[in-house]
């Protein structure tokens, strides 16, 4: 376990020496943002849209005190949203979406000597193939975070709404009350985070793959359990440092 | 020229490569001949430091380069070009962006320059036209050539194929045989060919090197070979029907001609 720890941080600084140009670097880090963002927001849509609609429901159903009033759902729609929801659960999609392709792909690469080849040409191919990755993520993991906030509170007042357990005005005055600006902050600092450690730690796994198409497999469900976990604790240390 | 030193790697406590030394030379198509599973990629690998060897060096026109730090190995290795035996194309790429990158990546050409240079050297494997396909449309021998175009894309000075024409028909086997040692002698390259082919051998084979069992057993000129008297050799070459064939009439204009 120290050992792995060991190789990954000496892997991750094999990122920062003998890169290439900064033209090239932008142009890679520009494709593979358009590619992560392209092969997730699909998905990112759908989970935060009912995720949102799902909370709106369950806390209506809960809330039955005729002391309290309805525009609490909003209220605690959009805390749990910004706080937990959209930055965390956002993440873990893309833990298994992003990092399984990260892996996967860098994995095949190195199976197929396409990592030799690069490193052949005097290349180093891990600030090539792999910086790139981590700060592509890092741009478009809180892109689609804040994207996963409003569709989870939209999704969270169509479901309210529909079901008639909330008018629309109480559902707005409820997402508008008591707003605290630092929780949007504290959530893309949770979603940055969550990008450096679901995009390195896949490519770490991608790139010590070694052997065939099996190891190919193993690397990318590794990587996705691996991220998911290094999600789970840096969200409790975050929540406990940050709030 | 390339000059390895005493080259020895195993895995897992098998011995893969057991004290190889030798010189290639510059201008010259030096093949590494031997079975399959002798060592002759891993020895290759070994050259380009992308296997690290457990004892031994290797040096390139006098600069050592085996455990030399990074920035100078990235520069020898700037001037390598390198044809792997699984082809390793980008196969995100198309055939005329794998061979371009290189040229991007290591020179300063212009684009249009750069897509001359990528027509240019794909007419010379033959695969003129093939510039938007993908790797995984290709054959396995078409894949072979568009390796081939991109390692010599680039004027390198050190190239090194292995395996340039497994699984190609004899016609182009000899096509791209003749490629390499046209550049190679018009660019004053230093070659190394991996092969098992005895067509290359009698063809190209400025120098043999005999690999066996991770051991160099013969070193020599393709004039030299069919009389050599080590028998892991004789055995490797003779058997193949054609060669037979050719070593006898070869005895017996010898004969006749001491006769007379
Ligand atoms: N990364 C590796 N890990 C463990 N063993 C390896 C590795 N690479 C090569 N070997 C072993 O080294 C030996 C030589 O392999 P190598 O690929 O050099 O053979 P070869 O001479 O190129 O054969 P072929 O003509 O079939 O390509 C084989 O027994 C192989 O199993
Ligand atoms: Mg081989």
């Amino acid at each position: 376990m120290l050992q792995h720890f060991g190789k990954y941080l000496l892997f991750m600084s094999s990122l920062l020496f003998r890169g290439e140009s900064p033209r090239i670097l932008f142009n890679r880090t520009m494709d593979e943002a358009i590619l992560i963002g392209i092969n997730s927001i699909f998905i990112v849509a759908i989970v935060s849209t009912f995720i949102g609609a799902v909370t709106s429901v369950q806390i209506s159903y809960n809330l039955d005190n005729a002391f309290i009033p309805r525009s609490t759902i909003g209220f605690m729609v959009r805390e749990m949203t910004l706080l937990e929801l959209a930055p965390t659960i956002t993440s873990i999609v893309l833990a298994g979406k992003v990092g399984s392709s990260i892996a996967g792909g860098l994995g095949t690469m190195q199976i197929t000597e396409q990592v030799d080849a690069l490193e052949v040409m005097g290349i180093n191919s891990t600030s090539y193939l792999v910086l790139p990755k981590v700060i592509a993520a890092i741009l478009v993991f809180p892109m689609l975070v804040i994207l996963a906030m409003f569709l989870s509170i939209g999704g969270g007042f169509i479901a309210g709404v529909l079901s008639g357990e909330i008018t629309q005005q109480e559902y707005i005055s409820g997402i508008r009350s008591d707003f605290i600006p630092y929780n949007i902050l504290f959530a893309l600092i949770k979603s940055v985070v969550f990008a450096f450690l679901v995009s390195s730690i896949s490519s770490f796994k991608g790139y010590y793959t070694s052997g065939g198409a099996l190891e190919v497999g193993k690397a990318s469900t590794g990587a996705v359990t691996n991220s998911v976990i290094a999600i789970l604790i840096a969200d409790f240390v975050l929540a406990n440092l940050l709030l | 020229m390339i000059e390895i030193h005493n080259i020895h790697k195993s895995f897992n406590g098998v011995k893969v490569l057991d004290g190889i030394s030798g010189v290639f030379e510059t201008g010259k198509t030096n093949l590494l001949l031997g079975a399959s599973g002798t060592g002759k990629s891993v020895l290759l690998k070994c050259i380009v430091g992308l296997v690290k060897p457990d004892i031994g060096s290797v040096t390139f026109d006098g600069t050592y380069f085996t455990n030399n730090k990074l920035g100078i190995k990235q520069e020898i290795r700037r001037k390598i070009g390198m044809l792997f035996q699984s082809s390793a194309l980008f196969d995100s790429m198309t055939v005329e962006k794998n061979i371009e990158f290189p040229l991007k990546m290591l020179g300063d050409m212009e684009k249009d320059e750069r897509i001359d240079r990528v027509n240019t050297v794909l007419k010379r494997v033959g695969l003129e036209g093939a510039n938007k396909k993908m790797p995984s449309e290709l054959s396995g021998g078409m894949k072979k050539r568009v390796g081939i175009a991109r390692a010599i894309a680039p004027h390198c000075t050190y190239l090194f194929c292995d395996e340039p024409n497994s699984g190609l028909d004899p016609l182009t086997a000899l096509k791209i045989d003749e490629l390499i040692k046209e550049i190679t002698e018009e660019y004053g390259i230093t070659t190394i060919i991996v092969t098992h082919d005895m067509n290359s051998v009698i063809e190209i084979g400025d120098k043999i090197f005999f690999l066996y069992k991770g051991k160099k057993l013969w070193e020599g000129t393709r004039d030299a070979i069919l009389d050599t008297d080590v028998k892991e050799l004789n055995e490797f070459i003779f058997s193949n029907r054609l060669m037979r064939d050719a070593k006898k009439i070869e005895d017996e204009e010898e004969e006749t001609e001491s006769n007379r």
